[in-house]
């Protein structure tokens, strides 16, 4: 009855606006300029239909499939190691050790530092002679040392390893929120029953998990196939374009004015990323409710 | 019974002992960026974890001068804290009414906001629109778009909080005669604080370590935060590495902080996504 009055659209009017305005038409704008051969060099604007689109899957003018490869190939990489190891440390931390909450703000705190400070900090710590080759020559394992972000085979798995050094933390903070929801009581009566380790953790840290490492699995798609901080600042796209992510190739479309080839880029990673959060949340929770 | 507590001891040993040197990892790097900000050029440029021969304190005044560092940390205040208020009040309000009424036409603008906690914003189109505005390059634009990118996780962290609020509360406050925006602002609002802080302490952090929405906004450097000037820092000056450290140490001083402050607050907030 009185709801009408208390819970008015006009609450919602400021944050719709915004959002509106700020994100919804930009997105929608985009998907209709990415028709276009919009380009400052030239005069004129022309729809051209799936043009760009046809130039991206035949990379004409630009890296553009090895960009969507690597996109993949990051993110695919980095979800499975960020989860993993997310998950080592969660276990390592959960209970037993006192000082486990200083590890714990230790291993979160690289998510609070900024992408761009961290990449930055990273090519010195890096570079040919830079601390991280110290390192491997003083262990003795001189011959692993390599120029790490210019070498064509190391440029993109070091990117791969850095955007997992500042995310593992946070994927264990959201583990070990899950761990600390599971009852004591569980593994206190598989003990009693003479279940092990292996076991206990099969039938019952797993799937209490579940719901926490959806969440991080699916965070960490989104963020894998959204980087681009941490690659503009370690390798800027280079050595010859290896490390070229589809948000690199269109900072550079939109650098050099081509704003048809940019946006239907942009629509490119919009539909990818839509697509597979929203299946990978399907699939992963699907599961879940089946058992 | 001696051997079990023994065998219990080396377990936790080496339990302690691993977990440090994988800290190591973390902390290793840090100290590198710490301890190479306080040397002389030279000894820098050869990227080493020995300590400087003389403490270069120096180097802070020095680079505080040379990055404009005192301007930038202004704007990242003013940036980052406008736009972090902009977003809680009216995430907040939108998503109390969002949660209280469950018609289809407010599901169905909760899936609207929901879509923004997933897909990639388009920079190209909303520089765009921030030129038919009138707003590029300006302080408003980029305050208003750094609130509008905190609205739907805002939207979709207080969601959450509004259900555990009983209703009964609000029907009391409207039979004591409150008006809506009484009921909110004086009654609801105020039982939401850790949202709030989570809300305050995490778009703050966004809005501070955001580089890809200046970079593409934001085309006077005068008007940069610190994050992006340390990009043009590097740039500039990609061989001193003392003074880029001292840079990232200097822009990462007020993050550190609001870290250790608010890190129970980050820590239920990135918690709290998981009930999602």
């Amino acid at each position: 009855m009185y709801k009408k009055k208390y819970y008015g659209l006009k609450f919602v009017v400021p944050a719709f606006i915004l959002y509106t305005v700020l994100y919804i038409i930009p997105t929608i704008a985009g998907m209709i300029i990415s028709f276009t051969d919009w380009n400052i060099t030239r005069p004129g604007v022309h729809f051209v239909g799936i043009q760009n689109y046809i130039n991206i899957f035949q990379s004409k003018g630009g890296p553009y499939l090895a960009s969507i490869s690597h996109t993949f190939e990051f993110t695919i990489i980095t979800v499975i190691l960020k989860t993993l190891l997310g998950l080592g440390l969660a276990l390592l931390l959960n209970k037993g050790l006192k000082s486990r909450f200083v590890f714990r703000t230790i291993f979160f705190l690289p998510y609070a530092l900024a992408p761009l400070i961290i990449g930055i900090s990273f090519v010195s710590v890096l570079k040919p002679d830079g601390p991280f080759n110290t390192l491997l020559t003083a262990i003795g394992l001189e011959r692993l040392t390599h120029s790490w972000l210019t070498e064509a085979s190391t440029a993109l798995g070091s990117t791969m390893a850095v955007e997992i050094w500042r995310m593992a933390g946070w994927n264990m903070m959201i583990l070990l929120a899950g761990l600390q929801m599971i009852p004591e009581e569980y593994y206190e009566a598989a003990s009693i029953d003479g279940a092990t380790a292996g076991q206990k953790f099969r039938k019952i840290t797993l799937p209490f998990l579940r719901p926490s490492l959806t969440t991080v699995i699916v965070l960490n798609t989104i963020h894998g196939l959204r980087v681009f901080d941490i690659i503009y600042s370690l390798t800027g796209g280079g050595p010859g374009g290896l490390t070229e992510v589809i948000n690199t190739q269109v900072f550079k479309e939109f650098g050099l004015g081509r704003y048809g080839m940019a946006n239907a880029l942009n629509v490119v990673i919009f539909i990818i990323t839509v697509v597979i959060a929203l299946s990978m949340q399907k699939a992963l929770r699907g599961k879940e409710s089946n058992e | 019974m001696n051997n079990v507590r023994t065998l219990k001891k080396i377990k936790r040993t080496v339990h302690f002992l691993f977990v440090s040197v994988c800290s190591f990892l973390i902390l290793l790097p840090i100290y590198f960026i710490v301890i190479n900000s306080l040397k002389t050029v030279e000894e820098s440029r050869t990227l080493s974890f020995a300590f400087p021969e003389v403490f270069q304190w120096g180097n802070y005044t020095e680079v505080i001068k040379a990055a404009s560092l005192v301007r930038a940390f202004g704007n990242s205040m003013l940036m980052a804290g406008v736009s972090v208020i902009i977003c809680i009040v009216t995430g907040a309000m939108a998503s109390y009414v969002l949660s209280r009424r469950q018609t289809k036409l407010y599901k169905a603008l909760y899936i609207y906001f929901f879509l923004g906690l997933i897909a990639p914003v388009n920079y190209v189109t909303t520089l765009f629109t921030l030129k038919f505005l009138h707003l590029q390059n300006t302080y408003v634009g980029i305050i208003l778009e750094f609130g509008t990118l905190g609205i739907p996780f805002l939207v979709f962290l207080y969601y959450g909080f509004y259900e555990s609020i009983p209703r009964e509360l609000d029907e009391a406050a409207v039979i004591d005669g409150c008006t809506p925006a009484q009921l909110f602002f004086k009654v609801i609002f105020p039982l939401l604080k850790p949202a709030t802080i989570t809300g305050l302490v995490l778009n703050f952090l966004g809005a501070w370590n955001d580089f890809v929405t200046p970079l593409y906004l934001l085309s006077d450097n005068k008007k940069l935060g610190m994050t992006n000037s340390i990009y043009n820092f590097f740039g500039e000056h990609f061989n001193d590495w003392n003074m880029i450290f001292a840079d990232i140490v200097l822009t990462v001083l007020p993050i550190l902080i609001l870290y250790l402050i608010g890190q129970k607050y980050i820590v239920s907030g990135t918690a709290g996504a998981v009930k999602g």
